[in-house]
């Protein structure tokens, strides 16, 4: 028992890390988590100022108590079919790479505690689309939660929110 | 004199920690040392003004002073005996001469590396004696007076000292020996009976002296505490010595030739009447007082940033609240439609004072460049006048200070490069002093600082010829504007000879990458044989600007109203087409390019049918063209907002702002649009393409 003792507390130090609290949101059909402490906050959706010749991803600018906040809407970057703007939709507004980022997504569900085991490998779907920020898939009450880093995802160069050119 | 090693054994022993004030002394230095420079560079050695003279004593004095409390030995060395020519040279006993110039220069930028040293820690390298035998030289030379120096009767000034409480009275010894140990201090007796201070523990002096009162309260702080020490030179006292003084001996302060520091001689009455202005010992009066500058207080810039961002803030919510006043009943609230109006006022005044004191002016920048100048054409004996306009321009600090390098750049380039030397200037049929000239002005919403040369000009061929040897592609058709571009590319260099000024080829692609880190441009233009021009186009970051508010789309967006000419309403007849496609608008005699703004601006969420109605007659780059838009909204001041700290640049778009009701509208750069329908309708579209 004694020799036990100290092992088990190494493999908590070393779990501790892994244990992560997300934050998940819908859009469409799919359940996403993103790591809390990326959130800045949750605001409501609001009549955005567009950005001529932007991605239509980018769905413009707002102003977030005096600074200027670029709007992302992930549903229509994922390409799914719906996009509707309605009570529930939010913007999450994220802190990523030093940069406030807003994020549209179809309404935010919970926050949820995740252990080391409750996460899978995301699949590789290298022949079929980028897959680099999935972290991986983790499950919750039978609903498949797609784990994102979102600092990768909204630094990437397809998202065209940062100027390559200056990093 | 303070002796260095007093100074800093009584800093080991004081246990006060005397780092923390480094960098407020570093910064004072810094300004003595380069408004000393700027004096000297200034000053006419024939004719030297008083009040130069005086100020630039006063510099290598503060500087010496503080130098001497953090025990920076080096400094304090040199600053003494600068300050000894100084005031020698301000007295008139010695006449100012160019060779004293060039020492004291010299000796400016030897203080700035001991300086510099100090403040990144250790000594500064070098061996100074030269130079401190030559300032010493200087010094020492004959009088141009001859004899003695006639010391201004008011010089000496007579205090009442109060010194104590003290725990220990052999301190009071010491005080009086201190007097006898430094002759120039003046002298000191007992204004009290021995007898009467048995038992207290504090003394009371007639102290004559021609010190100023810090500096006499710097020398008591060796052996008591500034609390302890109170100077009162009453109107009463000083009358009453006056008139002792005639009936008693001589003392040691007004007949023994002190020379003193002479800091009363323009002001010798209103010593006396104003005795109550030096009572305090913080006075201080060795400062560059009074003229020249005002006081100013030390703030980081952090807390300015705040101040900004705050009232960013509130000329927001202000102009959020007078939009919703404009629908209230003015005779039923005239106190609340008055108080809005009022709101507006001082909310726009609190706005430019706030902004203002972030901006500063160009001539912090313009003012190192003489220096620099003088030296450069002695080094290459060329002859160079210095011509520098819009000194007054505004600039933000954090530009300030990221400009100045790209621009020594640019004026070493131009003086080792451009001008030519004078042989060769008066072959080429020019005057032989080649003239350099700096100026910053405002234009379209940009600071432009523009340093021309009348020099050579840029070369061509030569240009082309060292292109094709570092195998760039280029064409001897090229447009004069696509050779010029060729120099700001890496390692690019022309020069004959490489100089230790310039010619390395490094540098100029040093300037166009700082500048374009600011978010800037360059630009050059060069006509062999009559000079060269480089223009540097900055934007204002952190500026409030004049705009115009139209609406596009149902978009509102901001026009600088530095480039909107005039506005008028469309009729049919005005508009025609060129080759079926181009549009121009006849306006009065001239046509100019038609740009509709819808057709740039695409919103990819169209918000209503566009109706346009309007034409905006704007001028960027010297063209005038005119941009159609949909509805005019309004002119107002808008605080630009920058773009790229949270998203990224957006060609066309300049910045953003808030309006009234709280959403963002983009302040759309003239120039940037224009250029971008003139190249063709192909660079409008995305840069950027979805991936997917």
């Amino acid at each position: 028992m004694q020799a036990q003792a100290p092992t088990t507390s190494q493999t908590s130090a070393s779990t501790m890390p892994q244990v992560r609290e997300f934050l998940t949101f819908k859009l469409g059909g799919e359940e996403y988590g993103i790591d809390i402490l990326k959130v800045k906050e949750i605001r409501n959706y609001e009549a955005v100022t567009a950005i001529a010749n932007a991605p239509d991803f980018i769905k413009g600018v707002v102003n977030l108590r005096g600074t200027i906040v670029p709007v992302v809407d992930m549903r229509i970057k994922f390409r799914l079919a719906e996009v509707t703007y309605d009570d529930f939709t939010v913007v999450i507004v994220l802190h990523v790479a030093g940069r406030i980022i807003g994020m549209v997504v179809d309404g935010v569900s919970d926050v949820l505690t995740l252990q080391p085991d409750e996460v899978r490998p995301a699949p590789d779907f290298s022949s079929t689309f980028d897959t680099d920020y999935i972290m991986g898939l983790g499950t919750v009450e039978q609903r498949m939660l797609i784990l994102v880093d979102i600092e990768k995802l909204m630094t990437g160069e397809d998202m065209a929110l940062v100027d390559q050119t200056t990093h | 004199m303070i002796e260095p090693g007093t100074v800093a054994n009584q800093t080991a022993s004081g246990e006060i920690d005397l780092t923390q004030f480094y960098q407020v002394f570093f910064e004072e230095a810094g300004e003595n040392l380069s408004s000393m420079e700027t004096l000297l560079l200034a000053i006419s050695v024939d004719e030297p003004a008083e009040d130069d003279l005086h100020a630039i004593f006063r510099a290598a004095h503060s500087i010496k002073g503080g130098a001497a409390t953090f025990g920076f030995q080096d400094v304090t060395e040199l600053t003494h005996e600068l300050e000894t020519l100084l005031d020698r040279v301000r007295k008139r006993e010695l006449a100012l001469s160019t060779e004293m110039i060039d020492v004291l220069l010299e000796a400016g930028d030897v203080l700035k590396a001991q300086l510099a040293a100090h403040q990144h820690g250790g000594e500064a390298a070098g061996d100074i004696s030269t130079l401190l035998s030559h300032v010493r030289r200087l010094a020492g030379e004959d009088s141009v007076h001859g004899g003695a120096p006639a010391v201004p009767h008011a010089s000496t000034r007579t205090l009442e000292m109060t010194i104590g409480p003290l725990g220990d009275l052999g301190i009071f010894d010491n005080v009086i020996e201190l007097f006898g140990e430094i002759p120039d201090l003046g002298k000191i007796t007992f204004l009290d009976d021995v007898s009467a201070t048995c038992g207290t523990t504090s003394r009371r002096y007639r102290v004559e002296t021609a010190c100023p009162d810090e500096e006499l309260c710097d020398l008591l702080g060796f052996h008591v505490s500034r609390e302890q020490v109170r100077l009162v030179s009453p109107p009463a006292v000083a009358h009453v010595a006056d008139e002792a003084v005639s009936g008693l001996p001589p003392l040691a302060g007004r007949d023994n030739g002190d020379p003193g520091y002479g800091l009363f001689d323009e002001l010798p009455t209103k010593v006396v009447a104003a005795p109550s202005a030096r009572t305090e010992p913080k006075v201080r009066v060795d400062r560059p007082a009074a003229g020249a500058d005002a006081a100013t207080l030390r703030v980081s810039v952090e807390k300015v940033d705040q101040l900004i961002n705050l009232v960013g803030e509130l000329v927001i919510t202000q102009s959020m609240l007078s939009n919703k006043g404009r629908d209230i009943d003015s005779a039923k609230h005239a106190g609340m439609v008055g108080g809005l109006a009022d709101l507006e006022r001082n909310t726009r005044s609190l706005q430019e004072a706030v902004m203002s004191i972030r901006m500063i002016p160009m001539a912090v920048v313009f003012n190192r460049f003489p220096r620099m100048l003088r030296d450069l054409a002695a080094k290459l004996g060329k002859e160079i006048d210095l011509q520098t306009s819009g000194e007054a321009t505004e600039l933000d600090k954090g530009l300030i200070e990221k400009i100045t390098d790209p621009l020594t750049h640019l004026i070493r380039n131009s003086v080792d490069h451009g001008i030519e030397l004078p042989a060769a200037r008066i072959a080429a049929g020019k005057p032989a002093r080649g003239t350099l000239s700096l100026s910053a002005f405002h234009r379209g919403g940009s600071i432009i600082i523009e340093v021309r040369d009348d020099g050579a000009g840029l070369n061509r061929n030569r240009i082309l010829a060292k292109a094709r040897e570092r195998g760039m592609a280029v064409s001897d058709a090229m447009a004069d504007k696509d050779v010029w571009q060729l120099i700001w590319a890496p390692g690019f260099s022309t020069a004959e000879q490489v100089t230790d000024v310039s010619g390395r080829g490094v540098g100029m692609d040093v300037v166009t990458k700082n500048i374009a880190a600011l978010g800037g441009s360059v630009e050059l233009d060069s006509a062999e044989g009559l000079g060269t021009r480089v223009s540097v186009r900055l934007p204002l970051t952190l500026a409030i600007m004049d705009g115009m508010s139209v609406a596009v789309n149902g978009d509102t967006f901001i026009l600088p109203l530095a480039n909107v000419v005039e506005s008028l309403q469309v009729s049919p007849d005005m508009l025609r087409t060129v080759v079926g496609e181009g549009r121009v608008a006849a306006i009065r005699d001239e046509y100019l390019p038609v740009v509709c703004l819808h057709e740039v601006l695409k919103s990819p969420t169209p918000k209503g049918a566009s109706s346009s109605k309007i034409l905006v007659i704007v001028e960027a780059d010297g063209a005038r063209t005119a941009l159609m838009v949909d509805q005019l909204i309004g002119q107002h001041q808008v605080v630009v907002k920058n773009l790229e700290a949270n998203y990224r640049k957006v060609p066309g778009v300049s910045g953003a702002t808030i309006l009234g009701d709280g959403r963002v509208a983009l302040i759309l750069d003239v120039a940037q649009v224009v250029a971008a329908c003139s190249s063709g309708p192909r660079t409008t579209r995305p840069t950027h393409q979805p991936v997917h």
